[in-house]
């Protein structure tokens, strides 16, 4: 077959049917996978709020979302998940929290339990130095070297590089600080939310 | 050129990392371990041999003048939809790769090879030529992977090998990265010989 030549006619006839052509079978592709890629996020979201509240049997019972103005005047926005065993039992609440981090935004997802007692946390979306920063999934949990798992942020957690009674991962002390500071802010979106406490807090019922 | 040829040439003689020096931008930022360097190897293996395969099937109907607009489009389909593809049905590789899926689009090996041998050739032995410089980028990014994972965390593919102490911070950072590949290729030359 030969060649077909490059006519103004030829150009745009081929450029129009390819990008027609690819754009209806991405369109295709995309009403074939919207629904599993939903059900993914949503059983991904599930089984955090599981693992950081440490249960097996959770119903989600409430879900709050609270906006506060952040320290830079960008608005901080959090979910707070109240969750129930299957008897009705409070079992506390799991808050995601965003800060920003080393690499980009650093979204985390804190278990609590009604006291505000932090039973476990796990990193949702990260953009942190993998080797280093990146450590922060593992380095806080309960066997990690610098674990938060049983503390309570009353009193705001913070680094022992500045007085505070948490270890740093080694040579990642602003990622450190950011996770902390989304901890610290998750406890707070928290106890404020049953009542609008005098924070400025803004509370939105969903 | 026989179809074994053409597989040889892609992993050893035109070998994309360390003789083509094409694709150096994911080469790099990829590699932080050795998992991460073959996930990315073979997710642009994949794509590279379906593009590689339509776009020697279209050759002939493309005119010479918007061949590369064409070859775009075609690329940017296939990586949307492996990309979608992942998202639904394998969330555990969409959590370690979903960054890296995206840059496959302007990965210059794809292109490269689209130019330079699919729009030449038959679409068989095109589908052969993605396979083998699909094997010799992964080869390529692994082996890299590997020597900044020892290097740098002490593991491979996530197992420890040396204690903490050992691990050179620099490695996993990008310019461990510049002087890792800079050895490997000086290596990789001086086998040659």
């Amino acid at each position: 077959m030969k060649k077909i030549e490059s006519s103004l006619t030829n150009m745009v006839l081929v450029l129009t049917l390819v990008c027609v052509l690819v754009g209806s079978i991405l369109a295709w592709v995309n009403s074939l996978t919207a629904a599993p890629i939903a059900q993914q996020k949503e059983q991904a979201l599930a089984a955090g709020i599981k693992s950081v509240l440490n249960a097996t049997d959770v119903t989600v019972s409430r879900v709050d979302t609270v906006s506060q103005s952040g320290d830079a005047g960008r608005d901080l926005t959090f979910v707070v998940y109240h969750a129930t065993d299957a008897s009705g039992r409070d079992l506390g609440a799991a808050v995601e929290s965003t800060t920003g981090g080393f690499g980009g935004d650093l979204k985390v997802l804190v278990g609590f339990d009604s006291e505000g007692t932090i039973l476990g946390y796990t990193l949702l979306e990260h953009a942190e130095t993998p080797g280093l920063g990146a450590k922060a999934d593992k380095w806080f949990q309960k066997d990690g070297k610098g674990s938060i798992i049983g503390k309570s942020p009353a009193e705001p957690l913070t680094v022992s590089k500045d007085g505070g009674q948490v270890n740093a991962i080694t040579a990642s002390t602003i990622t450190s600080r950011a996770f902390l500071a989304a901890v610290n802010n998750a406890y707070n979106a928290f106890r404020h939310t049953p009542v609008d406490a005098a924070t400025g807090a803004t509370k939105q019922q969903k | 050129m026989s179809y074994i040829e053409i597989l040889k040439n892609g992993i050893v003689k035109e070998n994309p990392t360390f003789v083509l020096m094409l694709g150096m931008c994911p080469t790099l930022a990829t590699t932080t371990s050795a998992t991460n360097g073959m996930a990315m190897g073979l997710a642009t293996m994949a794509v590279l041999i379906c593009t590689n395969f339509v776009i020697s099937l279209i050759k002939n109907v493309t005119p010479d003048k918007v061949r590369i607009p064409v070859f775009i489009v075609v690329i940017a389909a296939f990586v949307t939809i492996l990309q979608m593809l992942i998202k639904a049905y394998l969330p555990d590789v969409d959590a370690a790769l979903g960054l890296f899926i995206p840059l496959i689009v302007v990965n210059c090996i794809i292109l490269g090879r689209a130019e330079a041998f699919a729009a030449k050739q038959s679409p068989v032995a095109s589908l052969f030529d993605g396979i083998g410089i699909g094997l010799g980028f992964t080869l390529g990014l692994t082996l890299l992977g590997i020597c900044r994972e020892v290097l740098g965390s002490g593991s491979v593919f996530g197992f420890v090998l040396l204690p903490e102490t050992y691990n050179i911070l620099l490695f996993v950072l990008p310019p461990g990265a510049f002087i890792t590949l800079g050895f490997l290729i000086a290596i990789v030359n001086k086998l040659k010989k």
